[in-house]
Protein backbone atom coordinates (compact mmCIF):
# COMPACT_ATOMS: atom_id res chain seq x y z
CA UNK A 1 0.00 0.00 0.00
CA UNK A 2 2.01 3.23 -0.86
CA UNK A 3 0.48 6.10 1.03
CA UNK A 4 1.47 9.77 -0.11
CA UNK A 5 -0.54 13.16 1.42
CA UNK A 6 -0.35 14.83 -1.87
CA UNK A 7 -2.92 14.54 -4.88
CA UNK A 8 -0.84 11.82 -6.92
CA UNK A 9 1.42 9.59 -6.36
CA UNK A 10 5.14 10.76 -7.55
CA UNK A 11 6.30 8.61 -10.26
CA UNK A 12 3.17 7.17 -11.03
CA UNK A 13 -0.34 7.23 -12.71
CA UNK A 14 -3.65 7.24 -11.47
CA UNK A 15 -5.95 4.75 -13.45
CA UNK A 16 -9.01 4.19 -10.85
CA UNK A 17 -10.66 6.20 -8.18
CA UNK A 18 -12.43 4.38 -5.03
CA UNK A 19 -13.87 7.53 -3.02
CA UNK A 20 -13.37 8.32 0.31
CA UNK A 21 -11.29 5.83 2.58
CA UNK A 22 -10.92 6.63 6.66
CA UNK A 23 -9.92 5.41 9.80
CA UNK A 24 -9.89 6.22 13.08
CA UNK A 25 -9.08 5.24 16.81
CA UNK A 26 -10.37 6.32 20.32
CA UNK A 27 -7.19 6.07 22.60
CA UNK A 28 -7.48 6.91 26.57
CA UNK A 29 -4.14 6.87 28.52
CA UNK A 30 -3.67 5.11 31.61
CA UNK A 31 -3.33 6.22 34.82
CA UNK A 32 0.30 5.71 35.14
CA UNK A 33 1.37 7.51 32.79
CA UNK A 34 -1.09 10.64 33.32
CA UNK A 35 0.40 10.54 36.52
CA UNK A 36 4.09 10.59 35.24
CA UNK A 37 3.02 13.30 32.95
CA UNK A 38 1.63 15.55 35.76
CA UNK A 39 5.19 15.41 37.55
CA UNK A 40 6.97 16.00 34.21
CA UNK A 41 4.83 18.92 34.21
CA UNK A 42 6.29 20.48 36.36
CA UNK A 43 9.89 20.84 34.83
CA UNK A 44 8.69 21.15 31.53
CA UNK A 45 9.90 19.14 28.89
CA UNK A 46 8.71 16.46 26.75
CA UNK A 47 6.08 13.61 27.45
CA UNK A 48 7.67 10.36 25.86
CA UNK A 49 4.36 8.73 27.14
CA UNK A 50 2.05 10.97 25.34
CA UNK A 51 4.31 11.02 22.15
CA UNK A 52 4.34 7.55 22.09
CA UNK A 53 0.65 7.01 22.53
CA UNK A 54 -0.40 9.44 19.86
CA UNK A 55 1.86 7.98 17.81
CA UNK A 56 0.80 4.44 17.95
CA UNK A 57 -2.62 5.43 17.48
CA UNK A 58 -2.06 7.82 14.68
CA UNK A 59 -0.55 4.55 13.03
CA UNK A 60 -3.37 2.11 13.93
CA UNK A 61 -5.76 4.80 11.95
CA UNK A 62 -3.66 4.61 9.28
CA UNK A 63 -3.82 0.34 9.06
CA UNK A 64 -7.87 0.92 9.16
CA UNK A 65 -7.65 3.25 6.55
CA UNK A 66 -5.84 0.98 4.65
CA UNK A 67 -7.52 -1.94 5.30
CA UNK A 68 -10.61 -0.31 4.17
CA UNK A 69 -8.36 0.71 0.55
CA UNK A 70 -7.16 -2.98 0.40
CA UNK A 71 -11.07 -4.30 0.60
CA UNK A 72 -11.98 -1.92 -2.48
CA UNK A 73 -9.33 -2.97 -4.33
CA UNK A 74 -7.40 -0.29 -4.41
CA UNK A 75 -3.51 -0.09 -3.92
CA UNK A 76 -2.42 3.46 -2.76
CA UNK A 77 -4.09 6.32 -0.90
CA UNK A 78 -3.69 9.57 -2.16
CA UNK A 79 -4.23 13.20 -0.18
CA UNK A 80 -3.85 11.67 3.47
CA UNK A 81 -4.94 14.55 6.09
CA UNK A 82 -4.87 13.94 10.00
CA UNK A 83 -7.07 15.08 12.15
CA UNK A 84 -7.42 14.81 16.30
CA UNK A 85 -9.94 15.40 18.67
CA UNK A 86 -10.47 15.31 22.24
CA UNK A 87 -13.95 13.23 22.39
CA UNK A 88 -14.01 13.22 26.47
CA UNK A 89 -11.67 14.18 29.53
CA UNK A 90 -8.07 12.27 28.67
CA UNK A 91 -9.21 10.74 25.54
CA UNK A 92 -8.20 11.80 21.96
CA UNK A 93 -9.31 10.61 18.54
CA UNK A 94 -7.36 10.15 16.24
CA UNK A 95 -8.47 10.32 12.35
CA UNK A 96 -6.85 9.85 9.03
CA UNK A 97 -8.56 9.92 5.70
CA UNK A 98 -7.57 10.09 1.94
CA UNK A 99 -8.55 9.09 -0.93
CA UNK A 100 -8.14 5.38 -2.21
CA UNK A 101 -6.59 4.87 -6.21
CA UNK A 102 -5.07 2.01 -7.84
CA UNK A 103 -1.51 3.34 -9.47
CA UNK A 104 0.35 1.92 -12.39
CA UNK B 1 12.01 27.85 63.99
CA UNK B 2 9.63 24.72 63.39
CA UNK B 3 6.74 26.43 63.92
CA UNK B 4 7.38 29.16 61.32
CA UNK B 5 8.24 26.42 58.72
CA UNK B 6 4.80 24.11 59.66
CA UNK B 7 2.57 27.17 59.66
CA UNK B 8 3.67 28.15 56.20
CA UNK B 9 4.55 24.95 54.78
CA UNK B 10 2.02 25.40 51.83
CA UNK B 11 3.89 28.85 50.55
CA UNK B 12 7.21 26.44 51.23
CA UNK B 13 6.10 24.06 48.69
CA UNK B 14 4.69 26.78 46.40
CA UNK B 15 8.18 28.59 46.50
CA UNK B 16 10.31 25.12 46.38
CA UNK B 17 8.40 23.74 43.22
CA UNK B 18 8.61 27.46 41.85
CA UNK B 19 12.22 27.10 41.79
CA UNK B 20 12.08 23.51 40.35
CA UNK B 21 9.98 24.48 37.74
CA UNK B 22 12.75 27.21 37.18
CA UNK B 23 15.68 26.08 37.07
CA UNK B 24 15.00 22.20 35.58
CA UNK B 25 12.76 24.30 32.94
CA UNK B 26 15.25 27.04 31.59
CA UNK B 27 17.77 23.84 31.47
CA UNK B 28 15.95 21.36 29.55
CA UNK B 29 14.97 24.45 26.81
CA UNK B 30 18.34 25.52 26.30
CA UNK B 31 19.58 21.73 26.01
CA UNK B 32 16.74 21.09 23.83
CA UNK B 33 17.21 24.04 21.61
CA UNK B 34 20.76 23.61 21.89
CA UNK B 35 19.92 19.85 20.10
CA UNK B 36 17.29 20.71 17.70
CA UNK B 37 19.87 23.28 16.15
CA UNK B 38 22.69 20.60 15.71
CA UNK B 39 20.08 18.27 14.26
CA UNK B 40 18.76 21.35 12.06
CA UNK B 41 22.41 21.51 10.61
CA UNK B 42 22.58 17.61 10.05
CA UNK B 43 18.99 17.75 7.91
CA UNK B 44 19.90 20.76 5.61
CA UNK B 45 20.28 19.05 2.85
CA UNK B 46 16.80 17.31 2.78
CA UNK B 47 14.97 19.77 1.34
CA UNK B 48 11.12 20.29 2.99
CA UNK B 49 8.66 22.32 0.87
CA UNK B 50 4.98 22.79 1.39
CA UNK B 51 4.17 22.52 -2.37
CA UNK B 52 3.17 19.53 -4.05
CA UNK B 53 5.44 19.76 -6.99
CA UNK B 54 5.77 18.28 -10.44
CA UNK B 55 8.35 15.12 -10.92
CA UNK B 56 9.28 13.47 -13.80
CA UNK B 57 7.90 10.41 -13.89
CA UNK B 58 10.79 8.34 -15.04
CA UNK B 59 13.31 9.80 -12.12
CA UNK B 60 11.22 9.23 -9.34
CA UNK B 61 11.86 6.00 -7.42
CA UNK B 62 9.84 5.84 -4.58
CA UNK B 63 7.56 8.44 -2.62
CA UNK B 64 6.29 7.39 1.23
CA UNK B 65 4.35 9.06 3.96
CA UNK B 66 6.33 10.10 7.11
CA UNK B 67 5.39 11.61 9.73
CA UNK B 68 6.91 12.95 13.12
CA UNK B 69 5.17 14.19 16.13
CA UNK B 70 5.96 15.26 19.73
CA UNK B 71 4.19 16.34 22.67
CA UNK B 72 5.91 19.32 24.91
CA UNK B 73 5.03 20.36 28.25
CA UNK B 74 6.06 23.84 30.31
CA UNK B 75 7.08 23.81 33.56
CA UNK B 76 5.78 25.19 36.61
CA UNK B 77 7.51 28.75 36.39
CA UNK B 78 6.57 29.33 33.16
CA UNK B 79 2.63 28.30 33.51
CA UNK B 80 2.73 30.75 36.56
CA UNK B 81 4.05 33.52 34.21
CA UNK B 82 1.26 33.10 31.42
CA UNK B 83 -1.22 33.27 34.48
CA UNK B 84 -0.11 36.27 35.02
CA UNK B 85 -0.14 37.44 31.62
CA UNK B 86 -3.59 36.37 31.04
CA UNK B 87 -4.95 39.35 33.20
CA UNK B 88 -2.77 42.13 31.42
CA UNK B 89 -2.80 40.51 28.19
CA UNK B 90 -0.05 40.97 25.43
CA UNK B 91 2.85 38.60 24.04
CA UNK B 92 3.58 35.14 26.09
CA UNK B 93 6.71 34.83 25.65
CA UNK B 94 6.42 31.40 27.67
CA UNK B 95 4.04 29.68 25.43
CA UNK B 96 5.89 30.94 22.53
CA UNK B 97 9.44 29.12 22.64
CA UNK B 98 6.73 26.19 23.73
CA UNK B 99 5.10 25.56 20.81
CA UNK B 100 8.19 26.89 18.33
CA UNK B 101 10.22 24.31 20.22
CA UNK B 102 7.50 21.32 19.39
CA UNK B 103 6.83 21.91 15.86
CA UNK B 104 10.84 22.03 15.35
CA UNK B 105 11.37 18.66 16.56
CA UNK B 106 8.23 17.32 14.65
CA UNK B 107 9.72 18.06 11.37
CA UNK B 108 13.21 17.20 12.88
CA UNK B 109 11.59 14.06 13.34
CA UNK B 110 9.96 13.62 10.56
CA UNK B 111 12.83 14.42 8.20
CA UNK B 112 15.01 11.78 10.28
CA UNK B 113 12.24 9.55 8.77
CA UNK B 114 12.38 10.46 5.42
CA UNK B 115 16.75 10.35 5.68
CA UNK B 116 15.99 7.10 7.22
CA UNK B 117 14.09 6.07 4.02
CA UNK B 118 16.94 7.38 1.87
CA UNK B 119 14.86 10.22 0.48
CA UNK B 120 16.17 13.23 -1.46
CA UNK B 121 13.26 15.66 -0.33
CA UNK B 122 9.54 15.95 1.48
CA UNK B 123 7.11 17.54 -0.41
CA UNK B 124 3.63 19.29 0.87
CA UNK B 125 4.52 19.18 4.31
CA UNK B 126 1.36 19.89 6.48
CA UNK B 127 1.75 20.64 10.09
CA UNK B 128 -0.76 20.39 12.83
CA UNK B 129 -1.13 20.98 16.49
CA UNK B 130 -3.62 19.69 18.96
CA UNK B 131 -3.26 20.22 23.16
CA UNK B 132 -4.20 16.67 24.95
CA UNK B 133 -4.36 15.61 28.30
CA UNK B 134 -5.99 16.52 31.26
CA UNK B 135 -5.72 20.56 29.75
CA UNK B 136 -7.78 19.76 26.85
CA UNK B 137 -10.40 20.23 28.40
CA UNK B 138 -9.63 23.16 30.47
CA UNK B 139 -8.74 25.86 28.28
CA UNK B 140 -7.31 28.41 31.18
CA UNK B 141 -4.80 25.38 31.70
CA UNK B 142 -2.52 24.70 28.89
CA UNK B 143 -0.09 22.95 29.84
CA UNK B 144 1.15 20.34 27.11
CA UNK B 145 1.28 20.59 23.45
CA UNK B 146 1.04 18.03 20.36
CA UNK B 147 2.65 19.51 17.39
CA UNK B 148 2.57 16.44 14.46
CA UNK B 149 4.32 17.24 10.80
CA UNK B 150 3.41 15.09 7.90
CA UNK B 151 4.33 15.19 4.22
CA UNK B 152 5.56 12.95 0.84
CA UNK B 153 8.99 11.98 0.68
CA UNK B 154 9.89 11.56 -2.67
CA UNK B 155 13.10 9.27 -3.48
CA UNK B 156 14.84 10.80 -6.60
CA UNK B 157 16.96 8.20 -9.19
CA UNK B 158 20.42 9.78 -9.48
CA UNK B 159 22.34 9.96 -12.51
Amino acid sequence: MILTNVSSVPGKKIVEHFGIVQGSTVRAKHLGRDLMAGLKNLVGGELKGYTELLQDARSEAMQRMSAQAEQMGANAVVNIRFATSSVAQGAAELFAYGTAVRVE
Amino acid sequence: MTATILHNLDLLIFLTLLLLGYIAGSLSERRHYRSIETREQELVRLAVVTAEGRFDPEKVKDAFLVNGSVVISTDYFKRLLAILRNIFGGRVKAYESLVDRARREAILRMKEQARAGGAQMVVNLRLETATIGRSANRKKRIGSVEAMAYGTAVVIERQ
